[in-house]
């Protein structure tokens, strides 16, 4: 059919600047091997996206494809001018759950690439936002060969629509000193567990896991994920004295105070006469920010976990939503530890799947009825860490409080034993 | 055909088989880490061993051709291993301190450009636009290289006040997560119903229910069942186009770009914040949208000249104020910045704090 290159004018434009141009890359394999298929389907790709460069409009439409045993994870993409641009007309997409932390050795990679550029169009955004591999562009006919192999590699599909959803975590102790639990470890656990609820999706909407070891939240969990599991740490933060000297010296002290002492968003840091840094703990909210800045000196304190932010998600329906604290402090260090957290994560789900109305996500279901019935529901124990600050409105009925009062002296009684 | 093949349902696979060995070696056990110089981070473990990490750039819709290009590189430096980002930039790691600088030689000569660690501007997060998604006003990759053909200076040094986190999103769901800085696509028509296809394509209820301000009625068109939007309701979100594909809410001239800045999502020194919108009406216009990216310049050199070290887009905003926000981005203030979705009155300002 169409074996010309189509004229792009519009694409052109995006070849040229200092920035790696995708549009270079579908060019290479719309030019590349005749013999491939990848530069037909890319040839009319091109035809097809400098068309809606030039309409302001985009051109395609869902429709039901699969695998075998999955009810998820090709993303169905027809175009809606096929008959301008015949070979692309289905360009579907696989989405494949990497290594988390996103490690790849070069034998994976590539036979990845020879996989793609077999059965697809050679198009892979590494990575989607969900944290997937897209191997993007694959006709209805290739897409079970296609998965076939990527699944006898060792890789396994993502999720789509309303379930549990792929999982993205930052690199964690495996390159971070700032890791305050197993980032990489807490999510294969997690979604390996779930992987039923990945590929078989049947909840009100969908579920997303994300893993951050420590406030710095690189993984952006706090908005982006219904279950945002974040590192903490409940001791004293470690101090080296001699290297807050040194970065003392390093600065400046006057530096020292603007970037380190006043950026405390709790006030909890003074400069010594001797500079040395006066740490008040029990004000410290485990921010980050002073560790951030002194690498060397500063580190987060021994006894690590985990806290639990619950509800994040983007705009749909009612406006983005930040998680809120759930569980401000569990280990997870022991299998007993992972055991719990699995069963947490199990009950936040079936909860969800019980309660949440269709196309509801899990902090609108919240907002809807109310943090405290969620936290009864989950059997999980109130704790002041979980407000900004307490009601301010009189319109609530409490008389129950005598007894809420005596649960709560309970829990204290028993902590402290 | 052959016999259909039940699926290995083996989840995602243990990093370790892929990570390079010296981080399996210090897995847990790192110390402290700093930067040489942008684009270099260096992480030295309890055992006193090394780890060079370089990070350069990429298009994230990578070609086969280029991918295997990345992995020629880490074959020829790293012992065959290479990580990515949550940002798609890619990061080769190795303990040989005398391969740094060949690495970053290379890496520029093959066009990845080197940065985006510390105080940059990090490559932008993008979703799928115009190439794969089936309801985009936009096309982020084409956004995303023209902003980044303008900010490239930005994520090779690291002179900003603090990390720059830029987001897009081809529409209002704002899939592209909270930004310093924000460039999502914004309607500003209702949507024009296909009221022919309305009853074969769509599950009428269900469009009626993904409306947020309860805009849209069932009704009869033509005799046959259909839909129709209230549009003195409806706030252009577009919510009830990708349930429904007749109800067209993009448009080549009233899809327009809004910017917003301010989010973030780490909960370092402030708490997080959702990004706020500063600009709209900006025109959709391909191939390199050159009014929106004088916009981000503008805001991106105010705050580099005025923030202090280490506050974010946002909290440089809550310091100064946001009069003087707006006087110094010469940006137009209207009554579209006047929040009144619910609990928008949170953002309303309830004091006789002014700023003159
Ligand atoms: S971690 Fe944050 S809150 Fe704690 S002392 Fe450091 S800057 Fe202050
Ligand atoms: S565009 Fe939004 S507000 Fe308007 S009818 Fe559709 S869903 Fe409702």
């Amino acid at each position: 059919m169409t074996k010309k290159m189509p004229p792009t004018p519009m694409l052109d434009q995006l070849e040229s600047g200092p920035w790696p141009s995708f549009v270079t890359g579908l060019k290479r394999l719309a030019e590349g091997d005749e013999g491939k298929a990848h530069s037909g389907i890319m040839k009319s790709l091109l035809g097809q996206l400098e068309h809606s460069y030039q309409t302001r409009k985009g051109y395609w439409k869902g429709g039901t494809v699969g695998v075998f045993g999955y009810g998820a994870g090709v993303i169905p993409r027809f175009s809606e001018v096929a008959e301008q641009y015949p070979e692309s007309s289905e360009f579907h997409t696989l989405r494949i759950m990497p290594a988390p932390g996103f490690f790849y050795d070069t034998k994976t990679l590539r036979q990845m690439c020879d996989i793609w550029e077999e059965h697809g169009s050679g198009l892979i955004a590494l990575h989607g936002q969900s944290g997937d591999i897209m191997f993007q562009g694959c006709r209805t006919d290739q897409v079970q060969p296609a998965w076939d192999k990527l699944n006898e590699m060792g890789f396994d599909m993502g999720g789509a629509g309303a379930g549990v959803r792929t999982a993205a975590s930052c690199v964690g102790p495996a390159r971070c000193e700032q890791a305050c639990f197993d980032t990489l470890e807490a999510h294969r656990t997690i979604i390996n567990d779930f992987t039923d609820d990945i590929h078989r999706p049947s909840l009100p909407y969908k579920l997303k896991f994300k893993f951050s070891g420590c406030a710095n939240d690189c993984a952006n969990a706090t908005q982006r994920a219904d279950v945002a599991i974040l590192g903490t740490w409940k001791d004293d933060m470690q101090v080296d004295q001699t290297e807050v000297q040194a970065k003392v010296r390093q600065l400046g002290r006057k530096e020292f105070i603007n970037q380190v002492i006043r950026m405390c968003p709790t006030q909890a840091l003074g400069l010594n006469d001797d500079d040395t840094l006066d740490i008040d703990n029990k004000s410290c909210v485990r921010c980050m920010h002073c560790i951030n800045v002194c690498t060397k000196a500063l580190e987060p304190g021994k006894d690590r976990g985990i806290c639990i932010l619950v509800g994040g998600k983007r705009t749909l329906k009612i406006g983005d939503l930040m998680g809120t604290v759930v569980i401000p402090f569990m280990k997870l260090e022991s299998e007993e530890d992972y055991e719990k957290l699995l069963e947490l994560a199990h009950n936040m789900l079936d909860f969800f799947a019980d309660n949440a109305l269709e196309h509801e996500r899990t902090g609108e279901m919240i907002e809807r009825i109310g943090l405290v019935n969620y936290l009864e529901a989950l059997g999980l124990p109130l704790d002041v860490n979980m407000i900004n600050q307490p009601r301010t409105n009189s319109y609530i009925r409490t008389d129950g409080w005598e007894e809420e009062a005596r649960k709560w002296a309970g829990r204290k009684t028993s902590a402290a034993e | 055909m052959s016999e259909l093949r039940r699926p290995i349902e083996s989840g995602v696979p243990d990093s370790k088989q892929f990570m390079h060995p010296a981080l399996v070696r210090n897995y847990g056990k790192w110390a402290f880490h700093d930067r040489p110089r942008p684009g270099v981070l260096r992480h030295v473990s309890d055992t006193g061993e090394a780890v060079f990490t370089v990070k350069a750039g990429t298009q994230r819709q990578l070609d086969v051709f280029t991918i295997r290009k990345l992995c020629d590189i880490a074959d020829a430096f790293c012992d065959g291993h290479v990580r990515f980002t949550i940002r798609s930039s890619v990061e080769f790691m190795t303990t040989d301190e005398s391969k740094v600088q060949p690495l970053i030689d290379r890496l520029e000569a093959d066009g990845f450009p080197v940065g985006g660690t510390g105080n940059s501007v990090g490559f932008i997060s993008h979703t799928q636009g115009w190439l794969h998604c089936d309801i985009p006003g936009t096309d982020a990759s084409g956004v995303v290289k023209a902003l980044m053909d303008e900010l490239v200076d930005e994520f090779k040094s690291e002179e900003m006040p603090n990390r720059v986190k830029i987001t897009t999103s081809c529409c209002q769901i704002n899939c592209g997560g909270q930004g310093d800085i924000a460039i999502n696509v914004q309607h500003t028509k209702p949507p024009v119903i296909n009221h022919a296809l309305v009853a074969g394509v769509c599950e009428r209820p269900a469009v009626i229910a993904r409306c947020p301000v309860a805009a849209i009625r069932p009704a009869l068109v033509d005799g046959k069942p259909s839909l129709e939007v209230d549009e003195k309701k409806c706030v252009c979100c577009g919510a009830c186009y990708p349930p429904c594909p007749p109800m067209q809410i993009n448009d080549p001239v009233h899809s327009k770009i809004a910017i917003w800045v301010g989010g973030k999502h780490s909960s370092t020194r402030s708490k997080p914040m959702f990004h706020k919108l500063v600009a709209a009406g900006l025109p959709n216009n391909a191939p390199r949208w050159p009014e929106v990216a004088e916009v981000v310049k503008k805001i991106l050199s105010v705050y580099k000249a005025d923030a202090r070290a280490w506050e974010r887009m946002g909290e440089w905003i809550e310091r100064i104020g946001w009069p003087r926000f707006f006087e110094l981005t010469e940006l137009p203030f209207t009554k579209y910045h006047v929040d009144n979705w619910r609990g928008g009155r949170a953002n309303l300002n309830a004091s006789a704090h002014l700023h003159f």
